[in-house]
């Protein structure tokens, strides 16, 4: 789950992180009086969404003075702001985050998250912030500075030590550097992220550590004991098929082709997209209707990618594994019954009860074009998705 | 032969007299498995059944010599269960629950490493000899005995991958499926070394997915120990960056773990990869095909050096593994 940045910084400071003094606004009258009661002579007007890459898309505005900190609002709440992490759709403005402006002497990386390759927590930390870490990880990768933190120990002074004279910091700025980074796993444990970035971390002109920006993920799975970060949840920000497909427990992804799928089984969908390119087609969504797969989820998967205007054509496909086939027939029978499926559906159903499944299918008098396997499967409903463009 | 598990393998299950305990536990006692026993804290003295419930995993071990336990306890106590299993001494764990949290995943990890105790999963179909024993949920009737072992991160596709060597008329040594998360007990790695080893395996069906680098260091590995044919099949090719695709570990992240990267590391290695799952049967049945062509000529009569070559390494390999066994029994 992701947070904003006013929502992260929030946390931040409730663990002791400087950040910047800061007040979220609704409306532009919010945000100049944000600005009024912050004082100061520079601002600087952050758009809430939850992407990165937002300076360049016109989604932070510096303002010298509290009328242009009223402007840069009125400009950004309402809109969509689209960068390069958003799509073309882009996520819509309901928030704007009032901050008083800071005096960047040097901008820094840092980063907690999950190391597969090592199944532990890293630290990554570089001395060229501010910019786009992948890119300086791919370049230079020689300013991407790594230590991994052993659950059992934590943390180690030393580790944060080897970090902060990296990335070269002095004097108290490394005992400075040290009770960020200790406070950041504390919090990375405490509230079970699966991201801290802080993109940058500034010194100031004053040679004091800042967190200026801030990306915080928390981990899905444990949402169930994180009930407070749970609550700060922004559904407006989230794809609303998406939504829609979480409260019927299905995993759905949104994507830009015309062919549906309904699969069961994370790799069986994955796989049933790729089947659909490699022979000519473009996968429109990927969709795990689970391992329980029954008759009403069929028929809200249904719903679901039906809602999708730009679908030409459904291709179902389930390896009963658990499940029955014909329950899952008759489930899609019911479905396209009642739903009105007005486009081809090509289903393949293969595993338990598979046979009593395809006579069910016949039975029902339905247009459901029925695939032998799985290349059959994807070959007719890329020609059935051709013919009813 | 086979790997991990067999007909003699006394099991018991974590979360037994829970809803889906109880519904796998009975398929599992219904396809033979050896099932023992179960633990349900509260319980113990019970039957379940028509086996012995115990308290701890401690009691259960004790009380009926069980090595494996298969754990269906709720994500939210699914790494206690785990580190339970391994203090007890279990010698394989199998996790099926889903949605375990990476964080306490990330202290099982740290607590397995150095212990005797192997895991698989969690988020995984489990683990199955064919007609000797199924720890897990998949449908055990598509498997068929054979001789070829197949490893995966995806639980239906490895349903694909069995059923296609099952029509094939291969069948298969053992199946593995690994899970989808980030952070699990055995790897790739870990399950093709002892397939390699496995006198019954003959060929090795790889199926991994988008997000981290298993596969590429999977295919490191095969490039230098590996002497069967491998088949691999990669999911995701059309998954966009970012978006998490089901698993939780399937997610291409800053531009790294895409399946094009996973590809170009297999074949790198001589493993022969297919771009679609429908092919893995046929890719499987082909190679061992050459590669029993390949013996049968072999057999006849040739010049000397090459006969000498293969007896060259026999014995060889056979020492190996006779110091690795006594190892294991002292």
């Amino acid at each position: 789950m992701n947070l904003h940045e006013y929502q992260s910084k929030k946390i931040l400071a409730s663990y002791g992180v400087p950040v910047p003094e800061g007040r979220v606004a609704e409306s532009a009258d919010e945000a100049l009086a944000a600005a009024q009661a912050l004082g100061g002579k520079v601002w600087v007007v952050k758009a809430q969404v939850h992407a990165g890459g937002r300076g360049k898309a016109g989604g932070v505005k510096l303002a010298r003075d509290t009328a242009a900190v009223r402007t840069a609002a009125a400009g950004m709440l309402g809109q969509r702001l689209v960068t390069k992490q958003t799509g073309p759709a882009g996520l819509p403005i309901e928030r704007v985050y009032v901050e008083s402006g800071s005096e960047i002497e040097r901008e820094l990386y840092l980063s907690l998250t999950l190391n597969r390759e090592r199944s532990r927590i890293a630290v990554v930390a570089s001395a060229s912030g501010g910019m786009d870490i992948e890119e300086v990880a791919e370049h230079t990768p020689e300013k991407i500075l790594s230590v991994t933190i052993h659950p059992a120990t934590g943390l180690q002074p030393f580790q944060c030590k080897q970090l902060a004279f990296g990335i070269g910091l002095k004097g108290k700025q490394i005992e400075q550097f040290q009770s960020i980074l200790l406070a950041l796993y504390r919090l990375y444990q405490e509230r079970d992220a699966s991201l801290i970035e802080i993109n940058p971390l500034i010194v100031t002109k004053g040679g004091a550590l800042v967190a200026l920006d801030c990306k915080l993920e928390i981990e899905a799975n444990a949402l169930f004991r994180q009930k407070d970060t749970a609550a700060l949840r922004d559904v407006g920000q989230e794809d609303a098929m998406e939504r829609r497909a979480s409260e019927h427990d299905l995993n759905y992804v949104s994507l830009d082709g015309d062919i549906a799928c309904m699969v069961n089984g994370a790799g069986l969908a994955m796989a049933t997209m790729d089947l659909i390119k490699l022979h000519g087609g473009k996968p429109a969504n990927f969709l795990d209707v689970g391992g329980g797969a029954t008759s009403e989820r069929v028929t809200a998967a249904f719903e679901l990618i039906l809602s999708n205007a730009n679908v030409r054509a459904i291709l179902v496909n389930i390896f009963g594994g658990i499940v029955r086939c014909d329950l899952i027939a008759d489930g899609i029978v019911n479905a396209v019954k009642n739903v009105g499926v007005d486009v081809p559906v090509v289903v393949r159903l293969e595993g338990t009860n598979a046979e009593a499944a395809r006579a069910r299918l016949a039975e029902s008098g339905l247009a459901i074009i029925a695939a032998a396997d799985l290349t059959d499967a994807a070959k007719k409903v890329v020609t059935a998705a051709r013919a009813s463009k | 032969m086979s790997v991990l598990v067999n007909a003699r393998t006394r099991v018991i299950c974590q979360g037994f007299t829970g809803k889906q305990g109880t519904f796998h536990s009975e398929q599992c006692l219904a396809y033979g498995t050896q099932l023992v026993g179960g633990v349900t804290p509260g319980r113990g003295g019970e039957q379940h059944l028509g086996l012995p419930v115990y308290d701890t995993v401690r009691d259960a071990v004790h009380g009926t010599g069980a090595t494996v336990s298969m754990i269906y306890v709720p994500a939210a106590y699914a790494a206690d269960s785990i580190l339970e299993a391994v203090d007890a001494g279990i010698e394989l764990v199998v996790c099926i629950t889903e949605g375990v949290p990476v964080n306490d995943m990330v202290k099982v990890k740290a607590a397995l490493s150095g212990s005797p105790t192997r895991l698989i999963g969690p988020n995984c179909p489990g683990i199955i000899t064919p007609g000797e024993c199924k720890i897990g949920i998949m449908p055990g009737f598509i498997h068929k005995k054979g001789a070829v072992g197949i490893v995966s991160r995806s639980g239906t596709l490895t349903y694909e991958a069995v059923f296609q060597t099952t029509s094939q008329g291969l069948g298969q040594s053992t199946c593995a499926g690994i899970g989808g998360d980030p952070v699990r007990g055995m790897n790739f790695i870990d399950v093709i070394e002892l397939f390699e080893r496995d006198p019954q395996t003959e060929g090795i069906i790889m199926v991994g997915e988008i997000g981290g680098s298993d596969e590429e260091a999977a295919a490191q590995h095969i490039r230098q120990y590996v002497t069967k044919p491998v088949v691999a099949y990669i999911a995701g090719v059309t998954a966009p960056p970012g978006k998490r695709m089901g698993h939780a570990g399937a997610v291409i992240a800053g531009g790294k773990g895409t399946a094009a990267d996973k590809y170009r590391a297999l074949d790198a290695a001589g493993v022969r990869t297919v771009k679609s799952p429908a092919l893995l049967g046929s890719a499987m049945a082909e190679l061992l095909s050459r590669r029993s062509v390949a013996r049968t000529r072999a057999a006849k009569p040739v010049p000397r050096k090459a006969v000498r070559k293969p007896a060259k390494k026999a014995p060889k390999k056979a020492t190996k593994k006779a110091v690795k066994k006594s190892a294991r029994h002292r």
